[in-house]
């Protein structure tokens, strides 16, 4: 499903990430871990076109998308949520995911002004779409509060229910567990696992979490420094020395 | 929501009937004053759309204004007039003769600013925020030397005098109603929840799948369409304008009336244009000398803006949110706000 | 044009372009610690050179302690600005302190015009400053040729303080990073008054300079020079002392150079800055001694 050949990233003089080439088979759900720092968020971003890189292509879908814009991205499947949660804060929680709705909408600018009988019908159907969603993580209770007033784990699942609205294909999570307490991570695992199944996703995820990630995912890419130090299961990573020593350090 | 569409549709044909009222009631400076708070409240709500709803820092509103105003100015007046105008260097040949109705004018004014707006957009609107500023404001001042010296096209330093009063009461108030509206459906639609995901967090906005840049320069040119038009009616009212009208100040004044009412908000806009159009006026006599009891100055030009702008440093320092912060009049807080001054008796 | 004239506005493009260097610095830094557009520093360059007047003029003060007191009371008063007028707004979104930042330049501009009147005023004669100089068959105004002197003594100390002194390293600090240099137990609040007070000193100098070579004082004085000199600092690098050293000069020097070899289009004079400005805008946004700055995500 998606592919990147020998990526790379630098800043001037730092390379934040250097030969990344991941594949992702459909409806994996594949982890992305590594010490802080190691350049994780920076291959999201690469890959959803916040960066281009300075090496390397990225192929989705059999299409080339390397530096494509980010919402030409979204538009072609990718979505993705954020390391710090980037909710809107002045608006309620059903109206963060209706813009996630508009693109799929169709509608410019005049027929959502005039109010035209097309677009209310489009409107409400996202609408409908949105409440479900919000169903589905128990928040169509909090719908029309503001966003910002729920308390953190609820943002992270208000976070993740908005980037489904844009009916991606592959969804990539930026530490969807940050913050989360033992049970909150359970419940994480098996709402990744439903909504893969559900709406038919492939998922990359970046997790510190060690139990969400090896519960989870099928397969990992370890990075430290911006390079791939490993690549397996979650039992051949568990055991893998190189992985140890990058998270522990040499003794 | 029945009730609030009875409201406010008798609440609109109270104020119409006000509006004719008070058009014939009262003299005329005031009318004069009641119609220049009309305008202003289409160049505010054109200011807001851009730094309200869609978070840009634009300062170039007074460019695209004396585009509008010039636009309209000359394509309404009368060979005749232009000749009289025109004494240093005649008019250009292709304008001499044009003389259009002025509806035909005033749209013509809107698309000529909105093109000078795409002109500017697509190169401005990829800086940031306060490069934006920056950026804008050249725009303006570039226009306005343009306009300062192309001398067979605006008659240059001397402006243009004598242009028709189309800016009558039903005219201005219908143009400011439309635009309430306008503004009203924009902001409920799809596109403008956009606008506000652009404004609290493009790189969210963009990953959700919206394409900022586009929403950027539309609300650039439908901002600059309606400055454009209230540069037009603006001309058309007091019948003169030069290139010295359409300054950083005038550009001031505006964002004053918009951070002053709430930046986004609507109602806030509409009650800040009246206020600070009226206030505008009565506080002219600070600039006059004064013999009042023990208080005799010789005038002291200048004071009415410094009040202005302490206002302005207040509400930015302690009031951030204006007015109205980014909410809107509703009839249910408005009669919330009735029932807590009732009393306990009427909390639920 | 003789050799006469070039030397001539050769000295007017130097003093123009020192001028707008002092003034681009007071701009660069304090974008480069606050991310902010002062754009009250045009402002608080008119008050220095009114400062100077009113110094020489109402209370009679000998010219080179006047001007020490001006200069003196024009950085206390940048150190005020910041303290009122952008202190309290620096948690707040970037369009509130860029509102203040225009509402503080307005207020200053009128209450100019409301104390010091609107009318232009003319800066007595000093004649250590108002001499012509002659160098042969060239005849320049003495203090065409402080100016750039003065200034260049005041850049080398001005970099001597940036580079070399613990302060300057602070300022330097809050500028890459406010959060990293207050964990560092930097007192980012002085530093950053510091960096004000400095700021408007140069502007205080620069008022004063611009006042002996053009004696007409008026309250909006301030105004176009600011927004030229904001602009110079941006096309040298926003951020850059020698860039907006650079950007200065380059804008007073082809701005002498228009109305020395193109009279004609003498009235673009001051529109010719702006469409600079948006030309370094398009092609390189971090001006010419710039780095580009990535946004983390």
């Amino acid at each position: 499903m998606i592919m990147t050949e020998g990526v790379c990233m630098r800043f001037g003089g730092l390379t934040a990430v250097s030969d990344l080439s991941i594949s992702i088979e459909k409806n994996e759900i594949v982890g992305l871990i590594g010490p802080n720092g190691a350049g994780k968020t920076t291959a999201f971003n690469t890959i959803t076109g916040v960066y281009r890189p300075s090496e390397g292509r990225i192929v989705f879908d059999g299409r080339d998308v390397t530096g494509a814009k980010p919402h030409r991205i979204t538009e072609l499947g990718i979505a993705r949520t954020f390391q710090n949660i980037r909710l809107w804060k002045d608006m309620s929680v059903l109206e963060n995911v209706l813009v996630a709705c508009h693109l799929r909408m169709g509608v410019g600018v005049f027929s959502s002004t005039l109010h035209l009988p097309g677009y209310r019908a489009k409107e409400r159907r996202s609408r409908e779409f949105a409440m479900r969603l919000l169903d589905s993580v128990g928040l169509a209770d909090q719908a029309s509060e503001a966003a910002t007033s729920l308390p953190y784990g609820k943002q992270r699942r208000l976070e993740i229910v908005r980037a489904l609205a844009t009916e991606p294909k592959l969804l990539l999570l930026d530490e969807p567990a940050a913050g989360m307490n033992p049970q909150e991570s359970l419940e994480l695992m098996g709402f990744i696992g439903r909504i893969r199944d559900e709406y038919d996703l492939t998922i990359l995820l970046i997790e510190h979490h060690m139990q969400v990630v090896m519960g989870v995912c099928s397969r990992m890419y370890v990075l430290d420094y911006g390079v791939t130090i490993a690549h397996g299961s979650p039992e051949e990573i568990r055991n893998d020395p190189k992985v140890i020593e990058a998270y522990l350090g040499v003794d | 929501m029945k009730k609030n569409a009875v409201l406010s549709i008798v609440a609109v044909a109270l104020f119409a009937a006000l509006v004719g009222v008070a058009d014939i009631a009262l003299g005329r400076f005031a009318v004069r004053i009641l119609n220049l708070s009309a305008i202003y409240i289409v160049l505010a709500l054109s200011l807001n759309l851009l730094n309200g709803f869609t978070g840009l820092f634009s300062l170039g509103h007074a460019g695209f204004m004396a585009v509008g105003a010039y636009v309209s100015a000359l394509l309404t007046m009368s060979p005749a007039q232009k000749e009289m105008n025109f004494f240093l260097e005649p008019i250009v040949p292709f304008l001499r003769n044009v003389q259009l109705p002025f509806p035909v004018a005033l749209l013509a004014a809107g698309l000529c600013a909105a093109l000078v707006a795409v002109i500017i957009g697509v190169p401005a609107l990829r800086l940031r925020d306060d490069y934006l500023a920056i950026a804008t404001l050249g725009f303006a001042e570039i226009i306005r030397v343009l306009i300062t010296n192309a001398q067979s096209l605006t008659n240059g330093a001397q402006g243009l005098k004598g242009i028709t009063k189309f800016s009558t009461t039903w005219v201005v108030w219908s143009v400011a109603a439309l635009s309430v509206v306008f503004m009203l459906a924009l902001v409920r639609s799809s596109y403008g929840r956009t606008m506000k995901a652009v404004r609290d967090d493009e790189i969210a906005a963009e990953a959700m799948g919206v394409n900022v840049f586009k929403v950027k320069s539309t609300s650039f040119v439908i901002s600059s369409f309606m400055a454009g038009v209230g540069g037009a009616l603006l001309g058309h009212m007091i019948t003169t304008i030069d290139p010295k009208m359409f300054t950083l100040t005038l550009t001031f004044n505006i964002l004053l009336i918009v951070v002053l009412g709430g930046n986004g908000s609507i109602t806030g806009s509409v009650i800040g244009a009246v206020v600070v159009t009226v206030l505008m006026e009565a506080l002219r006599f600070l600039d006059m000398p004064m013999d009042f009891l023990f208080i005799k100055t010789d005038g002291l030009p200048g004071l009415r803006m410094v009040i202005f702008s302490i206002l302005l440093m207040i509400v930015v320092l302690y009031r951030q949110r204006g007015l109205m912060g980014n909410t809107e009049f509703s009839w249910d807080g408005l009669f919330g706000l009735f029932k807590a001054g009732q009393g306990k008796g009427g909390r639920r | 044009m003789d050799v006469a004239t070039f030397f001539q506005q050769t000295a007017n493009a130097l003093s123009l372009g020192s001028l707008y260097a002092l003034i681009a610095i007071g701009y660069t830094m304090v974008y480069g610690i606050l991310r902010l557009i002062n754009f009250a520093h045009g402002d608080v360059f008119m008050l220095g050179a009114y400062f100077a007047f009113y110094a020489v003029t109402s209370i009679a003060l000998p010219w080179g302690v006047a001007f020490i007191v001006a200069i003196g009371l024009t950085g206390l008063f940048g150190m005020s600005l910041e303290r009122v007028a952008y202190r309290p707004l620096r948690d707040s979104p970037k369009i509130s302190i860029m509102i203040s930042a225009i509402g503080a330049s307005f207020l200053i501009e009128n209450v100019g015009i409301v104390l010091f009147g609107g009318r232009p005023k003319s800066f007595p004669s000093i004649p250590l400053f108002d001499t012509v100089v002659r160098l042969g068959s060239v005849s320049v105004l003495s203090v065409s040729l402080f100016i750039p002197v003065v200034t260049a003594i005041i850049l080398a100390v001005l970099l001597w303080i940036v580079n070399r002194t613990k302060t300057g390293l602070a300022m330097r600090a809050v500028s890459t990073d406010l959060d990293a240099a207050r964990l560092m137990a930097i007192d980012v609040n002085k530093t950053i008054s510091f960096t004000f007070g400095i700021g408007s000193v140069l502007a205080g100098i620069g008022g004063i300079m611009w006042t002996m070579k053009y004696p007409q004082l008026n309250p909006l004085m301030g105004v176009m020079p600011g927004l030229k000199c904001f602009i110079a600092a941006v096309i040298g690098g926003i951020g850059n002392i020698s860039g907006a050293v650079l950007g200065g000069f380059l804008l007073g020097v082809i701005e002498i150079m228009i109305v020395a070899f193109l009279p004609e289009l003498t009235g673009y004079r001051d529109a010719f800055a702006f469409v600079l400005l948006i030309v370094v805008l398009l092609v390189k946004p971090a001006g010419l001694l710039g780095k580009r700055q990535t946004v983390k995500v």
